[in-house]
């Protein structure tokens, strides 16, 4: 039986990357997007939604798979990537895995996510796991380097092994509502990404509205992303409920009208099981079960895992677990 | 998506990994099913703070809709228990009315804590009772039950300062429905209450189990035995309570047949009345709306409480451009819903409440089919066990369809298209009720601007079906009358202190129009001493008024007085449409003075004359858009009129009426002086905005009710006619109005005033004849919308008896006095809340 990820890198594979349209400014005129109703859904639908016992364990396990796990830190350092990349081979101790008879489903987490620098040093800790790297990239996390730095990033990241980039737009493109420049700078990023994954991040914590998230993760698919993300993890606001049904929606009308199929990424203050489980509640609700698993779905955090950990050590043993039971990363 | 069953065997982790399916997720039934264990083998009646077994010695069974199992049995009150019960609560009425408001705060206070603290016991109780999904009595139901006693002990805390010239009304009889089993109690027994009154509380048949439970909890707070009373049992009981003769007020919540017949069981019975009936909502969505959150509004508006609520919104109205992708969008939105288990807590859709509402919704939804709508349901299945219906859509329906009219009380929504903005409003308003709308836009402009025209208690734009105590609801047109929520749910279960309900003191008085100046004992001397004042003072101020001054009642001065001269033959005619018109029936009756001598003659108003009377009405509706600006100057401009021919209006009411000149003349200076006050009023009876707890804003809007009849009081002959067709017309209202029948002379002279002061035609239409037989036209014209009646008491029966037909708003005298003369009784908010209904819009803000 193929693992998990292999399975799952396959599928990746076999399906077509998104690979963008021309800038059609009528789909991000005709965005409408109502605030209130957009939070009372986003405030309703966990209440509508919950999975307990085996299903929740299930979809625990399923969240860890989602994770890209991450460091972007500046005191990082090639130990601290290492300790990470173990992690990320193992992310439940054994015992859980066996208890919940995972075994063969050998979960992994879907990516590590580390600053260039640190690119080579989880490429070698990850060799044989077949665990893609991931880097931030073009002057992550406020963007506001020179243009040519960033492509230079890019390609350097590639490089030096990684298989996704995080890029993160200019906002002020979206802020002024320049699209057209926007656009021009995803493509040419998408571009330097060649056979990389791209994930786009909005930072939508800076953009305003949520009709500007909107409009911004249009432009973002039309101009070949991979992924939309909401956040660095370093806005103050960073991925919330209601931003991540906006941007949903929009990448259900993307495949909708074009037939391509883009990842969403929350990042960014997803700490607990149970907001775990509330996203995955709403890929499968807004679009279905597809979208919850790692080719199109992916959590943005580092203390996540532990707080999963900890849940499905109380599902197998019906004590509460502390989380010093957890091995760090 | 499949049902929410529980499956044989569990699947394991692995499996569920690679279907991530969603798993059962019951909320224990046990905390409940002890409660009902400890309550076996039946519930009893709550009466007089005492648990009574009932009279009749017979119980029903209540049953859990989701598994046709039954729950407990419950009592069936008799006659018996139903007096014992009024009873009860006319005796705790004197000392719980007169306690200080801060201690009835208190109360009120005590019991939406007790709600909180045991609110799952409840959310639970309830869904097992009515089979709506624990989701929803969990999150809504139950909070917003506390909400509302929490909000009306403020209320209750500010009443005595706030409302100082209001009285609680006494003993009031409350009827609720099965849809929201303890929420439409809060909404009843929390105002009521707050004000002042005691209650008797009847719930549904269908859902008795919770009332009894609350009943519990009122009794742990120490609420005195026979504030609230609860009585379990059939629907005869309700109209058994709603008749009794010693409660003064019936409050109501259900189908607008029921309204009918309490419309009618309390005609003339003088009992205030407040129906909260059904609807069939317009759920409008424009091409310019996040058409990804109409469709979780929809979700919302008919999919909530499984479709079986009165401002559900059923039609679904789209714009033709978005049709198709909003119809796509709804489809894969339905095949994500989950029906099943109401305890399950992921499920959207739960119980029917009983197998008769289920066949109901499944021969409507034949007959939608059979009259050609195409009908779609989600591809997965119902449980086959309980009272369980899929999520339906109609597409293709035409307004003249069965399923566009008439209300469904189920998951069943229908849709139709449009073109434009008016053809939206038209289409909403296409409808004999008028409970609730949806908006959905993001043009402010459009959004607000349709608001405006939906004829709807209730409007919410870019949301659906969400409350608040602090907002109002209740219906325009057959949705009823009334508001719960606010202060205008306050003012339902309260009565102006002056009123004096004592049928010997009304009867004392009956004959108050031949002698209407020594009517109503002190108030009659203070008015008239007031009134003595009045005349030489304004006299004064005019400076034309030195005859009257000088005027002898018994010593006519023939040069002074053209009285005396013989008089020019005048032919008042109908006024109607803005023109004077013959009357239809081509007879005319005598108008005599009190010594029987012939004063003049007016037109002998028919059915016909009534028929086109409203016609014009109807037509000048566009008054209610005139500015309250335009309305002020027009009612300051009649004053002015009057005033220039205010000897002439005095020779005539002293001629009719026999009173003294001074007498008469100290009518129309009052009757002037009132159009002032509604001029005054005109742009100053404004509505509110609410602060609910959301991030929204609820325009209290104080709309004119829209063309009403007015039959005026005998007495008075132009202070009568005064005082009801200036507040209606300041208002915004078109009227027709049927003067004083003995003296109407006043209300014709009226004609040449209005002509002369830029009324637009038919905004007030004058029809003279018989009382009785022109109000009861009026009162069974379904294109009117109110009727104020101030003649007899059986008069008063009669007009309440017809309103019943489009359940239009009355608002009578019941024969008994009332001192025009007086500000206090005569003129204010009283008047302005009669005219007006209030629609309140909420507007969710935030980009």
């Amino acid at each position: 039986m193929a693992t998990l990820i292999e399975r799952e890198t396959a599928t990746r594979e076999t399906r077509e990357r998104n690979p963008g349209m021309p800038l059609d400014l009528s789909h991000v005129e005709d965005v409408r997007v109502n605030r209130s109703a957009v939070e009372r859904r986003a405030a309703t639908l966990p209440a509508r939604r919950t999975v307990k016992k085996t299903w929740q364990a299930a979809w625990l396990l399923r969240a860890i798979t989602d994770i890209d796990l991450t460091t972007l830190a500046g005191d990082d350092t090639p130990g601290t990537v290492r300790r990470l990349c173990a992690k990320a081979r193992r992310p439940l101790r054994d015992e859980i895995v066996e208890r919940l008879g995972a075994s063969a489903l050998d979960p992994r987490v879907a990516a590590v996510c580390v600053y260039h620098n640190l690119v080579h040093v989880a490429v070698a800790a990850l060799a044989g796991s077949d665990i893609p790297v991931a880097a931030v990239s073009t002057g992550f996390p406020a963007g506001q380097n020179p243009f040519p730095q960033k492509i230079e990033e890019i390609r350097a990241s590639v490089a030096a092994g990684a298989r996704e980039i995080d890029i993160v737009i200019s906002r002020a493109h979206a802020l002024t509502g320049n699209w057209q420049a926007l656009y021009d700078e995803v493509r040419a990023f998408r571009e330097a990404c060649g056979p990389a994954h791209m994930k786009t991040i909005l930072a939508t914590g800076e953009l305003g509205t949520l009709r500007t998230v909107a409009r911004a993760s249009w432009v973002c698919m039309m101009a070949g992303a991979d992924f939309i993300k909401t956040s660095t993890g370093k806005e103050s606001v960073n991925a919330t409920l209601p931003v991540s049904l906006v941007m949903v929606r929009a990448i259900r009308e993307y495949h909708e009208t074009t037939g391509y199929r883009v990842g969403f990424k929350p990042a960014g203050g997803i700490r607990t099981a149970k907001q775990a489980l509330d996203w995955l509640a709403l890929m499968k609700e807004e679009l279905g079960e597809e979208w919850m698993r790692s080719p199109l779905f992916r959590f943005g955090a580092s203390g996540l895992l532990t707080d999963i950990e900890r849940q499905l050590e109380y599902f197998v043993t019906g004590r509460y677990s502390a989380a010093y039971h957890q091995p760090m990363a | 998506m499949t049902t929410p069953t529980i499956p044989t065997t569990t699947p394991t982790v692995a499996e569920i990994f690679e279907t991530m399916s969603y798993g059962p997720a019951p909320e224990s039934a046990q905390p409940a099913a002890d409660w009902l264990d400890a309550h076996r083998p039946h519930l009893r009646l709550f009466i007089g703070g005492a648990w009574r077994e009932p009279s009749s010695g017979e119980y029903f069974e209540s049953v859990n809709p989701a598994t046709n199992r039954p729950l407990i049995q419950v009592a069936k009150a008799g006659e018996a228990d139903v007096d014992a019960a009024v009873a009860a609560a006319r005796a705790a009425f004197p000392a719980w009315s007169a306690l200080p408001g801060h201690a009835r705060a208190r109360y009120l206070y005590a019991i939406a804590r007790q709600v909180q603290k045991h609110a799952r016991l409840l959310a639970v109780l309830e869904t097992m009772d009515n089979g709506k999904p624990i989701r929803e009595t969990r999150d809504i139901d139950v909070p917003l039950l506390a909400r509302h006693f929490s909000y009306y002990a403020g209320w209750a805390q500010l009443m005595a300062r706030e409302l100082p010239e209001m009285r609680p009304v006494g003993v009031v009889g409350q009827i609720i429905p099965w849809n929201f089993p303890l929420l439409m109690l809060a909404w009843k027994i929390a105002p009521a209450l707050a004000a002042g009154n005691t209650v008797v509380l009847k719930p549904a048949g269908y859902t008795s189990i919770t009332a009894v439970a609350f009943a519990e909890l009122i009794e742990k707070i120490g609420l005195p035995p026979g504030v609230v009373n609860i009585l379990t049992g059939d629907g005869r009981m309700g109209e058994r309570i709603a008749r009794h003769p010693d409660v003064d007020k019936v409050a109501f919540t259900g189908s607008t047949k029921v309204g009918r017949i309490l419309r009618r069981a309390t005609a003339g019975s003088g009992k205030k009345l407040s129906l909260e009936l059904g609807g069939k909502s317009p759920f409008v969505v424009f091409d310019d709306a996040d058409l990804d959150s109409a469709v979780e509004g929809v979700v919302d508006a008919i999919w909530f409480n499984q479709g079986q609520v009165c401002c559900a919104g059923s039609r679904l109205l789209v714009q033709e451009s978005v049709a198709d992708k909003l119809i796509a969008k709804l489809r894969a939105r339905m095949e994500k819903l989950r029906v099943g288990d109401p305890l399950d807590k992921a499920v959207d859709i739960g119980a029917i409440v009983g197998p008769a509402q289920l066949e109901t919704i499944e021969r409507l939804v034949r007959t939608g089919v059979a009259e050609g709508a195409r009908m779609w349901q989600p591809s997965w299945a119902c449980p086959t066990e309980g009272c369980f219906y899929p999520p339906t859509l109609f597409t293709e329906v035409a307004p003249a369809a069965t399923i566009a009219q008439t209300e469904i009380f189920g998951p069943v929504l229908v849709t139709l298209t449009f073109r434009t903005p008016a053809e939206a409003v038209a289409l909403a308003n296409n409808t004999a009720y008028g409970l609730a709308a949806s908006v959905w836009s993001e043009s402010v402009n459009q959004a607000l601007d349709v608001a405006r025209q939906l004829k709807a208690g209730t409007v919410w734009i870019n949301s659906t079906n969400v409350f608040d105590a602090s907002s109002g609801f209740g219906g325009y047109r057959e949705s009823g009358f009334g508001r719960e929520g606010g202060i205008e749910g306050l003012y339902e279960y309260l009565t102006p202190k002056w009123e004096m309900h004592e049928a010997h003191e009304a009867a004392e008085t009956a004959d108050a129009g031949e002698t209407a100046a020594q009517a109503n004992g002190a108030n009659g001397r203070g008015r008239r001493q007031r009134a003595t004042q009045a005349a030489p003072t304004a006299a004064n101020g005019h400076g034309n008024g030195a005859h009257v001054e000088h005027a002898e009642p018994d010593g006519y001065d023939p040069v002074e007085n053209p009285l005396l001269w013989p008089p020019i033959d005048r032919t008042p005619k109908q006024f109607i449409g803005g023109k004077q018109v013959r009357p239809d029936s081509g007879y005319s009756r005598g108008v005599y003075g009190p010594d029987g001598a012939l004063v003049g003659e007016v037109g002998e108003g028919n059915r016909k004359d009534i028929r086109n009377a409203v016609e014009a009405a109807r037509a000048a509706a566009g008054w209610a858009d005139a500015t309250a600006y335009n309305r002020a100057q027009i009612l300051y401009y009649i004053a002015e009129n009057l005033s220039t021919r205010a000897d002439e209006f005095t020779g005539h009411i002293a001629a009719m009426t026999g009173r003294p000149s001074v007498d008469a003349r100290a009518e129309v200076e009052r009757s002037i002086e009132r159009l002032f006050t509604y001029a005054a009023w005109a742009d100053k009876y404004d509505g509110a905005i609410h602060s609910p707890p959301l991030r929204s804003m609820t325009l209290a809007v104080h709309e004119p009710v829209g063309a009403l009849g007015l039959i005026c009081p005998d007495e008075y002959p132009l202070l009568g006619f005064v005082s009801l067709v200036a507040p209606a017309i300041a208002m915004g209202n078109t009227v027709v109005a049927v003067p004083s029948e003995r003296h109407p002379l006043a209300a014709t002279d009226f004609y040449a005033v209005l002509e002369t002061s830029d009324v637009p035609a038919g905004v007030v239409n004058i029809v003279t004849g018989p009382h009785d037989i022109l109000a009861d036209v009026l009162a069974r014209h379904d294109d009117m919308d109110g009727v104020w009646y101030f003649g007899s008491a059986e008069g008063a029966r009669m007009v309440e008896d017809a309103s019943a037909g489009n359940m239009k708003r009355t608002w009578c005298g019941y024969g008994r006095p009332r001192a025009w003369m007086d500000a206090e009784q005569g003129e204010g908010r009283e008047f302005l809340r009669a005219a007006t209904q209030v629609k309140n819009i909420w507007v969710p803000v935030g980009e």
